[in-house]
């Protein structure tokens, strides 16, 4: 309730309202992240999966890579249907990044000042969704040029993931680089997947304790997932 | 009781800022915390110094007009407004901080006290309904199902105090908006405006530089009367109903 206001500004005059707008609202931005952020997060639940096909050893996991290229077929030309699915989600990551960027930087500007008397806020995943999906941001490029093509790692072979797998996760800093970027996807995906939820409008008082539990559960299903094969290969149970 | 208290004194709205430092004695632990602060500004007056503005109005829960951040909380330790916050929250000896609402939507007037008026033009945008005026209509007239008439009134328990903004790290106002749309939204007598009221509610609280909603739940933590944080999952939910129903 204001009881005092700025005498200054006109603050008394009624105004109409601002133009509506889906974009250029906090609430529709925060839709197009939790949209492109399901879908990335629908990738991940098919992308651990095929990874744990290296369990299965080289020919059934290369075999896997090669239908990769070949899935749509006959339908589809060669590559067409991983050509699709990449441009998706690169316009998924990018329309989630330009619109976390955005909220960001709004949300920096509507609180300057910090209070002098601090203290502990919010969970871990709830505090660190920005460093977190800065994180996961660098890892997908780095991911690109270490397995896709195959840039940065040394060894590698085209047409031979298994081997190319066995060879990153043979090396100190891929293993550092994969597992500090999985924990961060788990820790995102924790507070993310149930913000989404509440984004869309499907969150309520009843549900939010099925909500908490499937964020939780997919957290620790994939981040466990993933983590599991540079383990093995370190292991040397995937050599 | 004896007690430290670090306040923030700002002369006016452009001039600068900075915590002060206060010694109150003789505090009962019966008073509330405003009764405190009129002790301590009776003591300043006597000494001809400028006493610490703060708003308030009521001083028994329900106009929404006390705002206060102590020791880091909006409304204090207990979950209530800052005029039923009582000094047996405290122990003798206790140093307290005592700050000001901090958002850009929320600039400081003086000391204490902010300007809300934004919290005003939000309501002014949708946080209404059209009705005939006269004599009231009967009120078996318009059958509101129970847990409907619950939804609303949990939601119309709002005081519009902005300690929802104050605790958000991101100074949003979406607990306060969705409280207000929720309210009217589910009864019939707001039905009208229904799409209207979130699309302009949200769109006010936008250009009036509230941050965007990353739901800390910090708002819901501070909020005296218990607006619960799927409040806002349930106004997002009005918002895309209404971008699907309104043309622009
Ligand atoms: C490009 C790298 C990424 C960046 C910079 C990023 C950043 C962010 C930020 C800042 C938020 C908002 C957090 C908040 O509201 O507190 C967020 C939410 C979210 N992120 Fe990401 N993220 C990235 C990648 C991903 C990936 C790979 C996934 C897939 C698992 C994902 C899934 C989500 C989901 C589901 C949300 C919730 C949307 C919502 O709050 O409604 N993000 N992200
Ligand atoms: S939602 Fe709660 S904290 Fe926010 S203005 Fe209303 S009563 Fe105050
Ligand atoms: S003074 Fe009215 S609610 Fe505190």
């Amino acid at each position: 309730m204001a009881l005092a206001t700025r005498t200054d500004n006109g603050s008394a005059v009624r105004k109409p309202p601002p133009k509506r707008s889906f974009w250029g609202s906090t609430v529709g931005k925060k839709v197009v992240m939790a949209v492109s952020g399901l879908l990335m997060l629908g990738y991940l639940v098919a992308h651990v999966m095929g990874n744990l096909k290296v369990f299965f050893g080289p020919a059934e996991f290369n075999e896997y890579g090669h239908w990769l290229r070949t899935m749509g077929a006959p339908v589809l030309h060669q590559e067409w249907a991983l050509w699709i699915v990449r441009v998706v989600l690169l316009a998924a990551v990018v329309a989630h990044a330009v619109s976390a960027y955005q909220l960001s930087k709004r949300d920096i500007k509507a609180r300057p000042k910090k209070y002098v008397h601090q203290r502990k806020r919010a969970s871990y995943a709830t505090r660190t969704m920005r460093w977190g999906g800065i994180i996961v941001a660098l890892f997908i490029v780095w991911h690109i040029l270490d397995l896709t093509t195959l840039t940065v790692n040394e060894n590698a072979q085209p047409g031979r993931p298994y081997e190319n797998v066995v060879a990153t996760f043979s090396t100190w800093y891929g293993n550092v680089i994969y597992i500090t970027a999985m924990l961060a996807i788990g820790l995102h995906i924790r507070h993310g997947f149930w913000s989404a939820a509440q984004t869309l409008g499907v969150g309520s008082a009843s549900r939010d304790r099925a909500l908490k539990a499937i964020a939780n559960g997919l957290a620790l299903v994939l981040t466990a997932g993933f983590i599991a094969v540079p383990v093995a290969v370190m292991t040397g149970v995937v050599s | 009781m004896k007690l430290n208290l670090r306040v923030w004194r700002q002369r006016g709205a452009d001039a600068p800022g900075a915590m002060a430092t206060y010694e109150v004695d003789n505090i009962s632990a019966d008073m509330s915390f405003l009764e405190m602060l009129d002790t301590l500004n009776e003591e300043l007056i006597l000494r001809g110094e400028d006493p610490v503005a703060f708003d308030h109005d009521c001083r028994e829960g329900i106009c929404g007009a006390c705002s206060l951040v102590i020791n880091g909380d909006a409304h204090g330790p207990e979950r209530t407004t800052t005029c039923q916050l009582h000094m047996r929250s405290f122990a003798d000896g206790d140093t307290i901080d005592i700050e000001p609402w901090r958002a850009s939507a929320f600039p400081v007037i003086k000391d204490l006290v902010v300007d809300r008026s934004a919290f005003d033009r939000i309501i002014q945008a949708g946080g209404y309904i059209s009705a005939p005026t006269g004599a009231a209509p009967e009120a078996h007239a318009a059958p509101v199902p129970k847990p409907d008439a619950d939804f609303a009134f949990e939601h119309a328990e709002c005081i519009g105090c902005g300690a929802c903004v104050a605790a958000c790290p991101n100074g949003s106002a979406m607990l306060f908006t969705s409280a207000k749309v929720n309210h009217l939204n589910v009864l019939p007598q707001g039905a009208p405006e229904r799409e209207t009221r979130v699309l302009d509610m949200v769109a006010t609280m936008d250009a009036e530089g509230f941050g965007g909603c990353t739901l800390t739940g910090e708002c819901a933590t501070a909020c005296p009367k218990g607006i619960p944080l799927p409040s806002i999952a349930a106004m997002n939910r009005q918002w895309l109903r209404a971008n699907r129903k309104v043309r622009r």
